[in-house]
């Protein structure tokens, strides 16, 4: 029998009926459309799925879209302000720090949840923090980089706006 | 130190807004209204006879509109080695017998993927089994069961390349070993699995595709061949890709039984393998047991190498006949070799098939080379880079009737490396090694098993009445980054910028043929063909302006930074869009396009020109457990002149971590055919902690087939990772392998051998 789920997605409030066993990606994907975030491996071991749950990183598909409920959730649709890229896209844009793209919105994903936690990461902290996102494509180090030049990036805009 | 505009700097990927805001629609993305989804039953066994199928109680499942075996389809039988039919093996469903653990019986379209799975359950098929053949060296006895009854002893390709006087070489060499290894297969594990949309239309008869694929050209004809089509009523249209690394290039039973639950259902179906699916029943790297004599002179010149090698073929050919030959060749680079014999013979077994992988050929007889020759050097005191060295290929070398060299950079890479680790890692730590592999790979090649009569690639550039541009090319970006390095060239040539072309990529209906996106193809092929496109439009711009100039003849126009002008007389000339206004209006509106074509020609049998280099990696071997630890590693590679140094850096690192994991952690484990680890919980994949520092250092080089000098970078740097990793460990406690994928308990078993040897040695 479907159960209600009210949660916010990227800022706005949705009001819907799911069926017990769906899973959270499967809401986003096939219910709201947000097709930014992946499914990949069918057993929790890739992470191309992961979004932000109340601003913690969690694997879209395995949790429960049930669980989510009266949750804040945000996915890489998300993630830009507007027109205006994020720190961490326009980052990873000019690192090279992605190839297909495919894993792309999971590490976003979690490379945010990681900088909100730890605005200066080491190169060794990021790789302990995004450690179970796999990437075929990349070696991983210039997605390192990437993440480390947004924290940068974040830090000046941080300073900044402190100035004004 | 160039000229150029675009060329060799560092351009931002033409589709990184897109990706990086999960705008970037894949296949696996797709829906269509009235949509159905389909799914494969597949066999349990890894040799049986089929004896029947009821589908009766899946049909009165509600939801369910279509079920399908072997029987429904049009039995058209495929395969990439097009122009040899007996090599066409490969169909939509089994009938008469199902020949590896995953092969599908049974299709099913329903309303849901889970009514469709529901249904699998519910379809009942009887099959008497059949002994059954694993192993290759098992496979070829005359005793062994036939997979294909037509190929005897199982033989399913074979390949002999010979040239000097292999036999009287070996009588003058003042050294020769012989060292047998076992390669395992790897899986390309791609982020994205396979995926098929396919809507067929009642009315006109015809097909459209969406799929995950390498290239288009080769789905469409798989899909014209499985189906008994005509080409033309096919069309297979390219979104974004997650990932190929020679897995997507064959058409598979997941886009041709889509099409056929289409036809039958008359609505669109989409068929998705899930993770499980790709590991058992998508292709992987080719397997080989391989034998190589080598003969040196004292000073460690080579004088004969002869190698012979059994590949595990699996149940169909796909691109495993390819790898045969390319293994054959590439065990020789970037080496002079004298003297040369090779015998490779590809062995059907029952098991899913193999075919091409990232390096295909190369990967595993560069590991099989390049740690053979490391302990040649040990035997004849001489250096590991200094050995490399004497045998260096130099430009323009040949190997007689079979491939030429022209540009050729690889003894400029290994004295960089010399110069680099000397000042980098001068001093190693107790049990820490440093391991050298040299490396090489075809940019594209010069083959056409697929029998296609069109270029290999073509490209057609569209001028708008704003001087912005539409290219129009079947190229295949599927992350490798060639869309960016499509608009580059394109860029280059017409003096605009990257932002001002709109790519129409990866479209059979609109777009020319170009073969797709394998054997490092894209940046040398298509993009002579955009290059020739876009200045056969430039051509005309030229002779535009030269009439508004009224010069003389004999003087020469440029076109660059959005300006035409005298070469000798900057000053003179016109701006780019007025030129573009003048060109159409004058010429009563004619379109203003360029269409480019490029097909190798008198440039050997393998590739018309070879990216190469040498790779050191540093490691540390831990003694008690075997665990070995990746510290650091160097890449020094000859690229030609690099189009995206960005994109070249990103491709050395996708690939050094794909020859590592070959290397290190990424095996496929098989009982009695059955995969026992299909799963990212159980493959092992390099991962973030695991990946050490890449320093990559760029040798120069001008590659005159190339466009503006262009060679590979995708694919060579995937073969050195494994081999580089065994010397170092050889190097830092003396262990010898005659496999990859070194585990902790073959690292420690090692190092007792080389212990035991070395007692007995006292």
């Amino acid at each position: 029998m479907k159960k209600e789920l009210k949660f916010k997605v990227n800022g706005e409030d949705y009001d819907l009926w799911v069926e017990p066993k769906t899973l959270l990606v499967q809401v986003l994907r096939d219910e709201l459309g947000l097709k930014g975030t992946k499914w990949a491996c069918d057993s929790g071991a890739c992470c191309a799925c992961t979004v932000m749950v109340d601003g913690r990183a969690v694997k879209s598909c395995s949790i429960l879209a049930l669980q989510v409920n009266g949750k804040e959730v945000m996915t890489v649709e998300g993630l830009a302000n507007g027109p205006e890229l994020h720190p961490l896209q326009q980052a990873f844009i000019d690192n090279w720090a992605f190839q297909c793209g495919f894993c792309t919105s999971g590490q976003l994903m979690a490379a945010k949840a990681l900088l909100d936690e730890n605005p200066d990461p080491t190169i060794d902290e990021i790789k302990i923090a995004m450690d179970g996102h796999l990437c075929r494509c990349t070696g991983y180090n210039m997605i390192s980089e990437a993440i480390q030049d947004a924290a940068k990036r974040l830090q000046a805009q941080k300073q900044q706006e402190g100035g004004k | 130190m160039s000229e150029y505009s675009v060329i060799g700097k560092p351009i931002k990927n033409v589709d990184g807004v897109a990706k990086v805001t999960g705008e970037a629609v894949y296949a696996f993305d797709m829906t269509l209204p009235n949509m159905l989804y389909g799914k494969l039953l597949r066999s349990p066994h890894p040799h049986a006879k089929i004896i029947s199928i009821d589908t009766t109680e899946a049909q009165k499942l509600p939801g369910v509109k279509a079920i399908i075996t072997g029987k429904d389809t049009p039995g058209g039988k495929w395969g990439l080695w097009r122009r040899y039919p007996e090599l066409c093996d490969q169909t939509a469903l089994a009938t008469e017998k199902v020949r590896y653990i995953g092969e599908p019986v049974a299709a099913v379209a329903a309303t849901s993927i889970d009514i469709a799975e529901r249904a699998l359950d519910l379809i009942q098929v009887e099959y008497e089994p059949l002994p059954a053949v694993f192993d290759p060296l098992e496979a070829i006895k005359d005793d062994a069961p036939l997979v294909h009854e037509d190929f005897e002893n199982n033989i399913n390709a074979t390949r002999h390349i010979e040239w000097g006087n292999v036999d009287e070489a070996f009588k003058a060499a003042d050294y020769i070993r012989e060292d047998r290894f076992t390669l395992s297969s790897q899986h390309h594990a791609p982020m994205e699995v396979h995926n098929a949309l396919a809507s067929y239309d009642k009315g006109t008869g015809r097909l459209t595709v969406w799929a995950s694929t390498q290239s288009p050209y080769f789905l469409q004809l798989g899909l014209a061949d499985a189906l008994k089509m005509r080409e033309g009523d096919i069309r297979v249209i390219k979104p974004h890709v997650g990932g190929g690394f020679g897995g997507k290039n064959s058409t598979m039973p997941e886009s041709v039984n889509a099409a056929l639950l289409s036809k039958k259902t008359g609505r669109p179906v989409k068929i998705v393998y899930n993770r499980e699916e790709e590991f058992i029943a998508t292709e992987h790297r080719t397997a080989m047991n391989l034998a190589i004599k080598i003969g040196l002179k004292k000073d460690g010149t080579i004088l004969a190498k002869e190698v012979k090698i059994i590949t595990d073929g699996g149940a169909y050919t796909g691109l495993g006949a390819t790898t045969l030959y390319l293994a054959g060749t590439f065990i020789t680079f970037p080496y002079k070799t004298p003297n040369y014999r090779y015998d490779g013979f590809r062995t059907y077994t029952n098991t899913m098939w193999s075919s091409s992988m990232r390096g295909f050929g190369a990967v595993s007889t560069v590991y099989a080379a390049e740690t053979q020759l490391d302990r040649a050097a040990h035997d004849l005191g001489i250096d590991p880079l200094e050995i490399r060295r004497r045998n260096a290929m130099t430009p323009g070398y040949e190997a007689p009737g079979q491939y030429k060299v022209e540009s050729c950079g690889i003894l400029e890479c290994i004295d960089k490396m010399k110069e680099r680790v000397k000042e980098k890692w001068p001093k190693l730590e107790k049990d820490e090694g440093i391991g050298f592999a040299t490396f090489a790979y075809m940019s594209g090649g010069i083959f056409n098993w697929i029998d296609t009569p069109y270029a290999f690639s073509g490209a057609m550039v569209k001028v708008n009445i704003d001087g912005t541009v539409d290219l129009f090319t079947q190229a295949s970006d599927i992350g490798q980054g060639s869309n960016t390095v499509a608009a580059m060239i394109c860029a280059e040539v017409l003096g605009i910028d990257v932002e001002d072309i709109r790519l129409h990529l990866g479209d059979t209906a609109i777009t020319l043929t170009d073969l797709g996106a394998w054997g490092s193809r894209e940046t040398l092929m298509n993009g002579n063909a955009i290059k020739a496109a876009a200045e056969e439009v430039k051509k005309k711009l030229i002779s535009v302006a030269r009439m508004k100039l009224g010069e003389n003849i004999v003087y020469d126009l440029v076109v660059k930074n959005k300006r035409i002008y005298l070469e000798l007389r900057p000053e003179r000339g016109f701006s780019y869009y007025d030129i573009v206004r003048d060109a159409i209006k004058e010429n009563d509106g004619e379109p203003l396009i360029g269409i480019g074509h490029y097909t190798p020609h008198n440039k050997g049998m393998i590739s018309p020109a070879y990216g190469m280099g040498i790779q050191a990696v540093r490691a540390k071997v831990d003694r008690e457990t075997g665990h070995i630890e990746l510290r650091d590693v160097i890449v020094v590679h000859d690229c030609g002149q690099t189009i995206n140094p960005l994109g070249a850096r990103g491709q050395v690192e996708g690939s050094t971590q794909m020859g590592l994991g070959f290397g290190l952690c990424e095996e496929i484990l098989m009982d009695n055919g059955l995969i026992i680890n299909p799963s990212f919980v159980d493959y092992k994949l390099i991962r973030f902690r695991d990946m050490p520092p890449i320093e990559l250092i760029d040798v120069p080089t001008y590659d005159p087939e190339g466009p503006f000098g262009a060679k590979e970078a995708a694919e060579a740097t995937a073969s050195p990772g494994a081999a580089a990793l065994a010397n170092a460990v050889y190097h830092a406690v003396g262990a010898e392998f005659d496999t990859n994928v070194l585990r902790p308990e073959k690292v420690l078993k090692a190092i007792r051998e080389k212990e035991k040897k070395d007692r007995a040695g006292k």
